[in-house]
């Protein structure tokens, strides 16, 4: 926690309605080191647009401000759209919710890894294809040398993922932005890809902002929690101490998710009128 | 009599089988689930039943009585199903009043006004809410009314297809009272698949694990107490889901 | 004023006709906020103007000769001249109007439905009916539109009804394209597996829950082949397949007006800038129809 990787103040999103502009997300302050840090929110609590705003990724006719947004000692803001683009990737990733979406459908799967290599580092010709097997090794896929020359549509979404990670991580970024890296996916292989990404940046001493609607999934794979609602930070807390929760919402959220040794005979209901206020 | 009865049922795509030899029995007002992960056939097995998946042999019988291949008229007001995404399953053009009404337009039954104001109440929806259309609602509200839409016809049997897997926790805690109330109202049978197994143990009494096509255990919910599981692909299952003692301890 | 304005944007209208009616309005304002949009409009509604009031607004008669003032350059008696039988141009356009109108609406009331219908079905049902269906469609298709037009009106005669007619079925197959491919994108919707769960017919679903998904995009591409389809009309009046004399009809004018074009350049130039300007006019709505009604786009705003 000495060095401080990214820090972000007071970032605003916002975006055009009918009847004016509306802020998404409403000054988030907040500083990540070389941790595990996990945003969680309901749809619309503004976390996917927080992750897409520290890219500089809010497309028109959205615009995101902030008094501060320092990567690494850069500014990002200051930063030219070209710049901008050598973090993007190189320094920063970002593993969306689909594989189906990010994969280039009519391209094997190994040319897109080695399309990645190539844009990130000078490799010699012959050394591309035994580095690319030795990436798909490392996100633990049986049989590489096949799956090289498979096309997405050919691969499950659990291993899809595995690919996406292993192209994401090919330029040893310092900081892996995961947003619901793993909604699409089915528990016993979510489970996997969420490990192996621990692993990995534990293994590499990354940064990782984990963003997920799953609060104990949050809490298992990060070190710090920051909860999310209506584009405000309500709660901000250690994954450990999460079921000490102030916030009435946390606390509503914690309750309301079914258990497996479920013994209630309703669940309780968020009520909604309590906090809206703040 | 049960109210739902699987015997020996097959079902395939073309010529591949996705689903082998699943036997089930629900008894009259039980809420089972069929558990399992993606492809394991466990929406199949729904859409066979509510006849959206014709290709099928062996045998299905609802409230006693065998159901042919096709979707059949009769048939609709036995049973039901209620969708996974609510932004599908509402028809983008038609408003909230429209969708209610033409299952009761469909089957001529009179008095519409006063049984979707009724629908409405019994759903949790104010009664606002009737003239609006899809776009003009969230997703736990387009959920009741698709749970409305099937409960218009007043079935005995309803198939819920993940019904809260594309909402929000909080939502889904709604969505799950307001079905578990409706069933404790209407003396409803609920066959419900999903894959998340904290919903079935507060959701249903019976479960059936399938996996690659078949039906590997059936166990009372409660087992997901204590994981008391025989099939090790169910307590693979149970282990990734958090059903873990020992993961417990650690919170 | 304001209170009308809310009662229509309402979020909870309290009737079928109060939400269908704020729809409606949220969808016209939606239309205003485009100036194209407006444009075109504001050109068609001309259109339909000149055409229901022509005996009112047309300074002379559109058939009436006088020989002695033949081929008159525009000036203030004739604002856009006249003739080589001295009838007064911009008479005769007011009136051709009425023409190009009523070609414009039956082509549209005739073919549109017709292939929207059997594009629906086709879509609907798939397999061999969507084979059958779609075999013919393309064989229409795949004949150039004027050649099958100039075809069928030799068979049926020369005149304004059969020009109609042979417009309106060779402009179906287009359509029937546009909603079969509409159709298969939703026909394994959720929506429709539910309506078929509560018991609706085959028809009903097509009637009731296809067609008014295909509509909004039938509408957009419609007027814009309007422009396509008075150019069509004009260009059979034109070889003299169209309209007979001496109907003012816009394309039958230029064609005649083709003799003098060098001299007299206005006889068949007066025409040609009111067909240019209607086709544009529908071009212009077209375009702005296809921003508020193409449900694609819906999800955008």
């Amino acid at each position: 926690m000495t060095d401080t990787l990214l820090d972000v103040e007071n970032l605003r999103v916002s975006f055009p309605t009918p009847a004016g502009r509306v802020d998404v997300v409403k000054g988030l302050t907040f500083t990540l080191g070389r941790e595990r840090l996990g945003i969680v929110g309901e749809s619309g609590s503004g976390k996917s647009m927080t992750g897409r705003a520290i890219l500089r990724l809010i497309r028109s006719p959205g615009r995101q401000v902030a008094d501060k947004l320092m990567f690494d000692g850069d500014d990002l803001q200051a930063l030219s759209e070209r710049a901008m683009r050598k973090v993007r990737g190189a320094r920063i990733s970002m593993i969306m919710q689909d594989p189906k979406f990010s994969l280039n459908p009519v391209m094997t799967i190994g040319d897109q890894i080695a399309e990645a290599l190539k844009t990130h580092e000078r490799i010699a010709r012959k050394d591309i294809a035994a580095r690319v097997i030795e990436m798909l090794e490392a996100v633990r896929i049986n049989d590489p040398a096949r799956v090289v020359k498979m096309y997405p549509h050919e691969v499950s979404g659990g291993m899809g993922q595995r690919i996406m990670i292993a192209m994401m991580l090919i330029p040893q970024p310092d900081l892996l932005i995961a947003d619901e890296p793993t909604s699409a996916l089915d528990v016993s292989v979510q489970a996997q890809v969420l490990d192996l990404i621990d692993e990995l940046v534990k293994n590499k001493g990354m940064g990782l902002i984990l963003i997920s609607h799953d609060l104990n999934l949050v809490a298992r794979y990060c070190d710090r929690i920051l909860v999310m609602h209506a584009g405000e930070v309500v709660e901000s807390c250690d994954a450990r101490d999460l079921h000490k929760a102030t916030h009435p919402y946390t606390r509503g959220l914690l309750a309301a998710v079914p258990q497996m040794e479920e013994t209630r005979d309703e669940l309780p209901v968020l009520d909604r009128t309590a906090w809206s206020g703040t | 009599m049960s109210a739902i009865s699987l015997k020996n049922l097959d079902i395939s795509y073309g010529t591949t089988k996705v689903v082998q030899g699943v036997n089930i029995e629900v008894a009259e007002g039980e809420s089972f689930a069929l558990v399992g992960e993606s492809g394991s056939g466990k929406s199949t097995v729904l859409k066979a039943i509510a006849g959206l998946a014709p290709d099928w042999t062996g045998e299905i019988s609802l409230l006693g009585a065998p159901r042919g291949h096709k979707v059949d008229h009769d048939f609709a007001t036995r049973c039901q199903m209620v969708f996974q995404d609510p932004y599908g399953s509402l028809h983008p053009r038609k408003s909230v009043d429209t969708v209610l009404s033409e299952p009761l337009m469909i089957h001529g039954l009179g008095n519409r006004n006063a049984r979707v104001i009724d629908m409405l109440a019994a759903v949790g929806l104010d009664q606002r809410f009737r003239f609006r259309f899809p776009h003009q609602m969230s997703g736990g509200q387009r959920q009741r009314v698709a749970i409305a839409r099937a409960l218009m016809l007043e079935p005995k049997v309803m198939l819920l297809d993940e019904p809260t897997s594309a909402l929000d926790v909080s939502v889904q805690a709604e969505i799950l009272n307001l079905l578990k109330r409706l069933r404790r109202e209407q003396g409803l049978t609920y066959l419900m698949v999903t894959h998340n197994l904290p919903v079935v143990s507060f959701m249903c009494d019976r479960m059936a694990v399938m996996n690659k096509g078949r039906v590997v255990e059936i166990a009372p919910a409660t087992a997901l107490h204590d994981g008391s599981f025989t099939d090790p692909y169910t307590q693979t299952l149970y282990a990734a889901s958090g059903g873990n003692p020992k993961y417990k301890e650690t919170l | 004023m304001t209170n009308m304005q809310s009662w229509l944007l309402d979020d909870s209208p309290q009737s079928r006709m109060q939400a269908n009616l704020g729809n409606s309005y949220r969808m016209l304002r939606a239309l205003l906020r485009n100036p194209l949009a407006v444009v075109g409009a504001i050109i068609l509604l001309v259109l339909v103007f000149a055409a229901l009031f022509a005996p009112w607004i047309a300074p002379h008669s559109p058939l009436g000769q006088d020989l002695g003032a033949r081929l008159l350059p525009p000036s203030a008696a004739h604002w856009m001249g006249t003739d080589e039988l001295g009838r007064d141009i911009l008479s005769r356009v007011i009136y051709g109007a009425r023409i190009t109108l009523m070609i414009v609406a039956l082509v549209a009331i005739i073919s549109a439905p017709l292939g929207l219908i059997i594009g629906a079905v086709s879509g609907y049902f798939g397999g061999w009916t969507d084979k059958v269906l779609m075999g013919v469609t393309d064989v229409f298709l795949s004949m150039p539109k004027l050649i099958l037009a100039l075809a069928f009106v030799a068979a049926l005669g020369p005149g304004i009804e059969n020009a109609i007619i042979a417009i309106a079925i060779t402009s179906w197959p287009a359509y029937a394209r546009i909603a079969r491919a509409e159709t298969l994108t939703f026909r394994n919707s959720e929506f429709i597996a539910a309506t078929r769960l509560v018991g609706a017919s085959h028809t009903r679903i097509i009637m009731r829950h296809v067609l008014p998904l295909c509509t909004s995009s039938m509408i957009v591409r419609v007027t814009l082949d309007m422009a396509g389809i008075i150019l069509t009309a004009a260009g059979l009046g034109f070889l003299g397949l169209g309209a007979q004399p001496p109907l003012p009809e816009w394309g039958a004018m230029i064609s005649r007006g083709r003799t003098f074009i060098l001299d007299q350049w206005w006889v068949a130039t007066m025409p040609g800038i009111a067909i240019i300007l209607v086709s544009l006019g529908f071009c212009f709505l077209g375009d702005g129809l296809r921003d508020v009604l193409d449900p694609k786009q819906e999800g955008k705003s």
